[in-house]
Order: structure tokens, then C-alpha cells, then sequence
């Protein structure tokens, strides 16, 4: 059966905000989990998310006892002068025996390639390795074994980045859409004064407000910034600055200059992704509920089975799990999105 | 202890031109930075599409003869976003070239062992990352518009050691963002392969304002931009005591001549602060000023040198 699909068993990668969530995953099929700790060193430094280092060498017990792996991701850029931080997050993550390290820094990669040879590194997409060169660089430089693709290529250029590079290929399949190439991207601070790249948050709550007018117009903010405004009865979007509504002079309306908040849903595409070479497919959200995480794990838990089994991927809808409920496909069926 | 800083160690740079001017107009303000402006490197080539670098294409060796001739360094800077067949064979011509600085790692496979900057969309934020690409041959690093005070204090001091200058964006707007959409193309109703390049209507890229009708943002094809404008002027003795030598200006539509002349002035202590900022002011931007990203607050605002 194998050799009439011609694809190997992709690793479903999952997300874990929190022990409990990492639990919840594994139990509904993770071949994989990746977390970060409660500090600057992970891209999702959220309070109430992420991992004390207690909490992650039990997860660690939990997740392999079942035969999952667990992935550590160290993926924003320490500032000079803070590296000590990023640097005790690799020491733990090799102490502890974590499967892998998902690093987007030069520096940090280096760092946990020098001190400790036998870590498994993985590219973030935060790295913005987007050729064959750039991710050839990494492998050569620091032995990186796979590199999380940024959501900007078609399911064919991936297939051909594939032939070029030594390394395995993990795609994002479901979640946010991610619009800025990440790792990129400074317009948090620009209104916040809090870095993505640096403290390893986008649209901070903190600086989040919703704003309610006489008419029950809601009105959402980032910092003094109106990022929306929602009518009653409309369903208010987080706002974040790459999914909000402006004015510009080529528009009569006010628009979604980048793109409308919807979620990235590749379910239709999982063969596709399958025969180009994925390696390793990738579900976002580790700020998402436990809830939200079964749900999804179990769907492409079973898609996944029943494409090994040589089936087709039957799915119950995800749409309801997408954000306003509409999803895409984003870049990866067609450059037309582009 | 006294700080001696050598005559003349300051230099003035103009980063490359970030939009899509008419090929015409691109020749002649560079002609023009050639023979009047106090600016030491020029760094020239399409760094955002490489869908408009063969417009720019028939006048490049003209206008690189002409920077040189006038006693300018003329440094290739490569593309930020490198997915396609023709981003990689740009990336790759320029990596032939003399000088090059990258934008993207996609660069470093043809620099390495050899003289080259580093650009800066390629995130430089700390000693470790400095140390690694100074063993690859950078010998140049242009930092991230948002680093802070602090940590430039730190990684200009690492960079010494390193024999690695240190340069940083003083004037302009501030690169945000980078996507794979064109979002020129997107607000006309194209697609970046249907583009038209509309993005040619906007010399400074096109504003985007907030519900509230208030100016927020800059689109520039894939790239996103802050609406203020960069100005370190009032920053530039500070920036020079931790080791800064090169100062950055980023090409907009107005007088780029009058804009290295100000900051050259300032650098050499012949006007103040105050002078530097009025000088600025009096050009008449577009938009306001703002350098919150180097005093590691928020990146729209402006304090003024005197309160620091």
C-alpha cells in the first residue's frame, strides 16, 4: 500500500500551551508536542501559558511514556546583554532530554549547537528561512535537522524546495494564518513598545481594549490604536494589526489591508503537502483552549490514519474551530493569493 | 577619561531606495546624491520586489560609475524576501557583485570567506549572532530599527572587538513588516502577479489610516513601513559614544541632499540637536517625527533629546 501512495507518515505536530494542554494533545494522538517556557525565549509569552521547568520535565515523562515527542521552541531573538536567558533554556531543554529544540536566532542556534552537539535543532518559522540557501545555511552552519516552512510558498515550490534542501520539512496546516513573515515583524512595538522578536509577544493583552459606543458599536484597540469596529451582532475579531480595517487612498471603504481574520485550513491539501515531502505537519495554537486542541488533533489524527491506510481524509468540519469562522488556504494552493 | 573620536570617523550612509520610483527619477536622484551629498556609501539595488529590479536594471552601471567616480562606496544590497526562481537569481547575481549587503540569509551561501554587510532585515540582536556572521566575513551590521538603546550599546561594543562597524537607520521610515502578499496590489484589486506595478503611484509608499481617519501606516508592496519618520538627530552624540560610526538615511521624495547635509552638520558638532530636528522639521514631511524604538519605548513616539 505504501509504495501506491508514495508518501512517507508525516509527524502531526501539536500544539501545547500548557501541561494540561500538552496532555490533552498527546492523548488525542500527537506524534508530537511543542511548548515554551514562561519567559522571553518563546514566541508566545502569554501569562497564564507556557512551561515552568517542573512543569516541562514531567510533560517530558507524560509525553514520552506514550510514545510522543516533545518539542522545545527557543524561537525569539535574545537582545545583547540578555542572552543568558536563552542560553539556560537550551541548557535545560538538553538536560531535560527534550526530542528537539526549535531555535530562530543565529546566535542561539550556535550556541546549542557548540555547547551541546547531540540537541536536535529545528528552524522556526520565526527565522524566515524561505530558499533552498538560507535553510542550506542553517544546516551547514548548525546541523539543523528540519526547518518549519514560513506560510508564503504553494504546495508545489514546496515539493521543489524539498529536492534542494538536506533537511525535513514541517508545514503549517491549521490555525492562524500568520500574515507578516514572522520573526519579521515589528509593528507590535511600534504601538506597544513590547517586542515580538525580542519578549516574544504579538498584540499584547495588556494592551488590548474593547470599547463599547451608545449604539453597542464595539470597538477594538492595540495600545491608542482602533485597530476595528464591529456592529451589534457582528463577532468582534483579537485584535491584531495585520488583521484589522483601515482607510487608504486607493479604497472608498475601509478594508482589511491585509487580510480579512480568517484561519489557515489545509485539510483539502493534506496529500498534497504528503507527496511534496512534509515531513512533519503543524497545528497552531497554543493559546487555544484544551478543548479546541482535542478537537482538531482528533481530526487530523484520524485524516492522517485514513490517508496512511490509503484512504481519502474525511473530515468533520473544522469550521467552526476557525477564527470567524472562514478559513483559506493562504498561499499554499495558488500564487493568486499572493 | 576623554573620549577622542577621530575626525571624520562618522559617515553618513543612504540606505537603498525602498520604492518604486519611475527608472528615470531613480537615476537622477542618484546622480544627484553623486555629485552634491555629504554621504560616504550608497547602498544601491531592489530590495523589496524583484519584480521591479529590471527597471532599475539599464541604469544601475551608470549610476554605480557615477557614485564611485565621485569618491562614494557603492554597496549591492540584496533582496529581503526570497521565495521565487527570479528572487534567487537576483540574490545570486548580486552575491557576483563587489560589495554586497545582505538582506536575507538567502545571500549568505555566496558571501561567505569574503567582505560583505549585513543589512538590516537580517535579525542582528545580539553578540553571539554578531560573533557568527564576523566568522563568515560580515564586516558590516546595520541594525534592526527596533533595537533598543541598550542592547546597541552592548553589541556596538562587541563589534569593536569583532573589527565589525556598526551602523544604524537615523533617518526615514521604519521598516515594520515583510509578507508574502503584495498589499499594493491587494488594495487595487490585483495580485502581486497581476500587480500592474501600481505601486509606482507612491513615491513614499502609500498610507494607511485607522478607522478614525488618523495616518498609522505606509504599504510598500510586501512591506509595511510606519507612517512617522525615523529622526536620531537629537541621539546621534549618544550613538557615537557607544561606537556607532555609520548613520543611516533611508531615501524618501523629498531633499535628500539637504537631509545627509543636516545629519553630516550634526555629526560634526556644527549645529545641535535642537538646530538638527528645526532643519528637519522645516523640510515639511509628510508625517511627524518619531525615535521611541531607541529610547525602548513605544516606536511611535517622540521624545525629545533634551529630556534624555
Amino acid at each position: 500500500m505504501t509504495e501506491t501512495i508514495g508518501y512517507q507518515r508525516p509527524e502531526l505536530v501539536c500544539p501545547a500551551g500548557t501541561p494540561a494542554g500538552l496532555r490533552t494533545a498527546v492523548d488525542a494522538g500527537a506524534d508530537a508536542v511543542y511548548c515554551g517556557l514562561q519567559n522571553e525565549t518563546n514566541a508566545r509569552n502569554f501569562p497564564g501559558l507556557n512551561f515552568t521547568p517542573v512543569e516541562l520535565e514531567q510533560s517530558l515523562a507524560y509525553a514520552h511514556a506514550r510514545g510522543a515527542k516533545v518539542l522545545l521552541a527557543v524561537n525569539t531573538f535574545p537582545p545583547a546583554g540578555r542572552f543568558d536567558l536563552w542560553r539556560d533554556a537550551i541548557d535545560l531543554a538538553a538536560r531535560l532530554g527534550v526530542d528537539a529544540v526549535i531555535v530562530a536566532d543565529i546566535g542561539v542556534a550556535d550556541y546549542a549547537a557548540q555547547a551541546h552537539p547531540a540537541l536536535r535543532l529545528h528552524l522556526s518559522v520565526q527565522a524566515g528561512a524561505s530558499s533552498p540557501e538560507a535553510i542550506r545555511f542553517y544546516c551547514q552552519e548548525f546541523g539543523v535537522k528540519r526547518v518549519v516552512l514560513p506560510r508564503m510558498l504553494t504546495v508545489a515550490e514546496i515539493a521543489a524546495l524539498h529536492r534542494e534542501i538536506p533537511c525535513e520539512i514541517e508545514a503549517f496546516i491549521f490555525g492562524n494564518i500568520g500574515m507578516m513573515a514572522e520573526g519579521r515583524c515589528s509593528l507590535t512595538n511600534y504601538v506597544t513598545g513590547v517586542s515580538t522578536n525580542m519578549d516574544g509577544v504579538c498584540s499584547p493583552a495588556a494592551d488590548v481594549r474593547y470599547e463599547q459606543d451608545a449604539r453597542h458599536t464595539l470597538t477594538t484597540k492595540l495600545g491608542p490604536v482602533v485597530i476595528d469596529r464591529f456592529i451589534r451582532g457582528e463577532s468582534a475579531g483579537y485584535p491584531t494589526i495585520c488583521k484589522g480595517r483601515y482607510l487608504c487612498s486607493a479604497k472608498k471603504d475601509p478594508y482589511y489591508a491585509f487580510e480579512e481574520p480568517v484561519s489557515l485550513n489545509l485539510s483539502a491539501l493534506l496529500p498534497d503537502l504528503m507527496r511534496a515531502g512534509v515531513t512533519a505537519l503543524k497545528i497552531e495554537g497554543r493559546q487555544r483552549s484544551r478543548a479546541y486542541v482535542k478537537d482538531v488533533v482528533c481530526a487530523f489524527r484520524k485524516a492522517v490514519d485514513d490517508l496512511m491506510a490509503g484512504g481519502d481524509a474525511a473530515f468533520a468540519s473544522l469550521l467552526a474551530l476557525t477564527e470567524g469562522r472562514r478559513e483559506t488556504e493562504g498561499t499554499f494552493r495558488t500564487k493568486r493569493w499572493r | 577619561m576623554e573620549i577622542m573620536v577621530e575626525a571624520g570617523a562618522s559617515e553618513v550612509t543612504l540606505g537603498p531606495v525602498l520604492f518604486n520610483w519611475a527608472p528615470e527619477r531613480w537615476r537622477d536622484f542618484y546622480f544627484h546624491i553623486a555629485d552634491e551629498a555629504p554621504v560616504e556609501i550608497v547602498y544601491l539595488g531592489e530590495v523589496i520586489c524583484s519584480k521591479r529590479a529590471p527597471l532599475f536594471e539599464p541604469h544601475l552601471e551608470a549610476v554605480a560609475t557615477r557614485l564611485a567616480a565621485a569618491g562614494k562606496t557603492v554597496v549591492f544590497s540584496t533582496l529581503t524576501e526570497v521565495m521565487s526562481k527570479l528572487d534567487r537569481k537576483l540574490v545570486e547575481s548580486a552575491g557576483s557583485g563587489d560589495l554586497v549587503e545582505a538582506n536575507d540569509a538567502s545571500a549568505f551561501p555566496y558571501l561567505q570567506g569574503r567582505p560583505h554587510h549585513v543589512g538590516p532585515f537580517i535579525n542582528v540582536y545580539n553578540e553571539r549572532t554578531l560573533a557568527v556572521l564576523a566568522r563568515g566575513g560580515a564586516c558590516n551590521v546595520c541594525l534592526p530599527v527596533e533595537m533598543p538603546a541598550a542592547a546597541i550599546r552592548t553589541l556596538a561594543a562587541a563589534a569593536g572587538r569583532l573589527d565589525v562597524t556598526v551602523e544604524v537607520q537615523v533617518f526615514g521610515r521604519m521598516p515594520l513588516a515583510l509578507s508574502a502578499r503584495c498589499y499594493h496590489a491587494r488594495a487595487h484589486g490585483r495580485t502581486k502577479d497581476s500587480c500592474q506595478f501600481v505601486c509606482e503611484n507612491d513615491p513614499d509608499g502609500m498610507v494607511l489610516s485607522t478607522l478614525e481617519n488618523k495616518p498609522f501606516l505606509t504599504v510598500n508592496g510586501i512591506q509595511t513601513l510606519s507612517y512617522d519618520y525615523l529622526d536620531l538627530s537629537g541621539d546621534l552624540a549618544t550613538l557615537q559614544d557607544m561606537g556607532v560610526r555609520r548613520f543611516r538615511i533611508s531615501p524618501h521624495s523629498c531633499d535628500m541632499v539637504a537631509v545627509a547635509s543636516i545629519f553630516r552638520a550634526a555629526l560634526d558638532g556644527r549645529i545641535d540637536a535642537q538646530e538638527a530636528h528645526a532643519q528637519l522639521e522645516a523640510l515639511r514631511l509628510q508625517a511627524p517625527f518619531s525615535n521611541g524604538f531607541f529610547h525602548g519605548r513605544v516606536g511611535n513616539r517622540w521624545n525629545w533629546p533634551a529630556m534624555h
